[in-house]
């Protein structure tokens, strides 16, 4: 059994458009993701490639059972995320770009409300808390602190403690390192690896970063418009190419420069 | 291989859970303290407007018991803090998720959504009955009102079987923040006044037209509050009471089960459309 099998899977979105016709705004479907067809193995990690709004975001959010899909199907070991939900939000967790807390409370006390919903009691998350709070190099006499005076990095090592804390199977990351700084950054790369390699975890990375997702990842998936156009290793995808660096592999993918973050007027970049 | 947990943990997970969402709002509640003082200060100065009417009308010349319409009008503005506390914690519980983006991790995580909203309103109910149980006590102080016949505890089980509906019809108000984040939160203060005005806060329901009379009747609050002044008025215990109490227990068996029925209507509405995000 596949740790996650995604067949066919496409998500719209409605889009106003900016100009009236007949005095009403157009709406317009526009596709999030289009047909999106792969597999992952367990244990595997996988890093999605795909400029702001490939859908990246939204990929991650159906697998994670946030929104509903349009078309085809996706499981999670075999659970339906539609008509198993329940089933696949036991094996999944998820960080995203934003850490997503609430301010007023500590570290420990958004740590232990998100554990309860998997069925934590107190005697456990007493014990467990500390446990990954230091894991994740959280300053221990901060862990009393509201989350809005810790810095960005601190709080998306809280977002992984969150994340760990209930041991998914699936663990979903996206863009788990934007915004970072470079110490950051490498402190929250460094406790992915270890994660991979102390865990049985399956790990999908969705990132801008070229560079995160070659050392992370065993396969690279580019992730264009919506459509997943390649899926292979790092050095696969160089080959097939042509190209030396994954950067030229992701240009002669896609058509365009990694960087040419440019506004795609079609599809509507408000992500 | 089967990695999901069976059925056995089932329900010490649903109880876990449960308690999670109690716990959570006692950090919140702890964490903005001196509001709920300015709050409770708010919540006084309202019902003393209204308190004060019975006192108003004898002093312009009427005719009137003070301490009886006084204590009816106190009854009638202590429910309509409550039934405000009730629905405002409720459809702020999803906005304020909303807002900080918790919700996603909230809607991500394996909890029946019944446990969860039974959770917040169970915590709505037990934390509006406080405060109100406070600024009765405080009010009834200050206006050194008698009520010698009272029946407390008949009161208290009136209240307590009126929240089952109470907690429903803020369920279905707390789905309105899931789609319009602005503005839904707003829609608790439309369901508190459309709901007292047809139940009798500070009148009779005899007075209303024929139409708002017919609606009073399925309104909860309608049992709720002539039972409760029934109690403290006349001293009134459970017997004497049925006949507010099975009207309440047939509402809330309806009105919490509906609730939960529309709120994920709502949730699934917010899925396919994606309302739920922030950002990323
Ligand atoms: N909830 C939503 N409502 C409407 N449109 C949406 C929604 N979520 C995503 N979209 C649209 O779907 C497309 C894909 O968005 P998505 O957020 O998945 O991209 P992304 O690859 O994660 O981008 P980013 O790198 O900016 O995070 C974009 O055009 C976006 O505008
Ligand atoms: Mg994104």
């Amino acid at each position: 059994m596949f740790a996650v099998e995604v067949d066919n899977l496409r998500k719209e979105f409605f889009r106003r458009d900016a100009a009236r016709t007949h005095m009403r705004k157009r709406r317009r479907r526009v596709a999030a993701l289009e047909d999106v067809t792969f597999t992952m193995e367990r244990g595997e990690c996988l890093a999605i490639l795909g400029q702001n709004g490939s859908g990246k975001s939204t990929l991650v959010r159906l697998l994670s059972t946030l929104l509903l899909p349009d078309g085809g199907t996706a499981t999670i070991f075999g659970h339906d995320v539609v008509r198993d939900s329940r089933s696949v939000q036991r094996l999944v967790n998820r960080v995203s770009v934003e850490a997503s807390f609430f301010k007023k409370m500590s570290s420990e006390e958004n740590l232990s409300y998100a554990a309860r919903f998997y069925g934590m009691g107190p005697t456990e998350t007493r014990e467990k808390i500390p446990r990954i709070l230091s894991r994740v190099g959280f300053p221990r006499d901060r862990k009393h602190e509201g989350m809005e005076h810790l810095s960005r990095g601190m709080q998306q090592k809280v977002a992984l403690a969150r994340a760990l804390l209930t041991s998914p199977v699936l663990l979903l990351l996206d863009e788990p390192t934007t915004g970072l700084d470079p110490r950051s950054k490498l402190e929250v790369q460094d406790f992915i690896r270890e994660v991979r390699r102390t865990h049985d975890a399956t790990i999908l990375l969705c990132t801008h970063d070229l560079q995160e997702a070659e050392i992370l990842a065993d396969r690279i998936g580019i992730l264009d418009r919506g459509r997943l156009i390649a899926l292979a290793s790092a050095d696969e995808l160089k080959e097939r190419y042509k190209a030396d660096t994954l950067e030229d592999a992701f240009f002669s993918a896609t058509g365009r420069s990694f960087e040419e973050e440019d506004e795609d007027a079609e599809r509507g970049v408000f992500a | 291989m089967s990695v999901v947990p069976g059925p056995s943990s089932s329900l010490r997970h649903e109880a876990v859970s449960f308690a999670g969402v109690v716990e959570r709002n006692w950090y919140l509640i702890k964490r903005y303290g001196w509001w709920e003082l300015a709050f409770f200060f708010w919540s006084l100065a309202n019902t003393l407007t209204i308190v004060f009417i019975a006192k108003g009308i004898k002093a312009a010349g009427g005719q009137i018991d003070v301490n009886r319409a006084t204590t009816t009008l106190l009854i009638g503005a202590v429910i309509w803090s409550f039934l405000g506390l009730v629905f405002e914690f409720m459809t702020e519980t999803v906005a304020w998720e909303r807002w900080e983006g918790t919700i996603e991790y909230t809607f991500m995580a394996p909890i029946r959504r019944p446990v969860h909203l039974a959770g917040v309103g169970i915590f709505a109910v037990l934390y509006g009955v406080l405060r109100s149980a406070v600024l009765f006590v405080v009010i009834a102080l200050m206006f050194g009102l008698h009520m010698p016949d009272a029946n407390f505890l008949a009161a208290a089980i009136v209240l307590a079987i009126a929240s089952i509906s109470f907690m429903g019809i803020g369920t279905m108000t707390s789905v309105l923040p899931l789609i319009s984040p602005e503005k839904g939160a707003q829609l608790g203060f439309i369901a508190q006044g459309t709901l007292l005005v047809i139940s009798g806060v500070y009148y009779p329901v005899s007075v209303l037209p024929g139409w708002m009379q017919w609606l009073s009747t399925i309104s909860p609050a309608t049992y709720a509050l002539r039972g409760i002044r029934h109690a403290i008025l006349d001293g009134a215990g459970i017997t004497s009471l049925w006949g507010d109490i099975w009207p309440l227990i047939i509402i809330g068996v309806i009105a919490f089960p509906l609730g939960v029925w529309i709120f994920k209507q709502g949730e699934i509405y917010a899925k396919k459309h994606g309302k739920l995000k922030r950002s990323g």
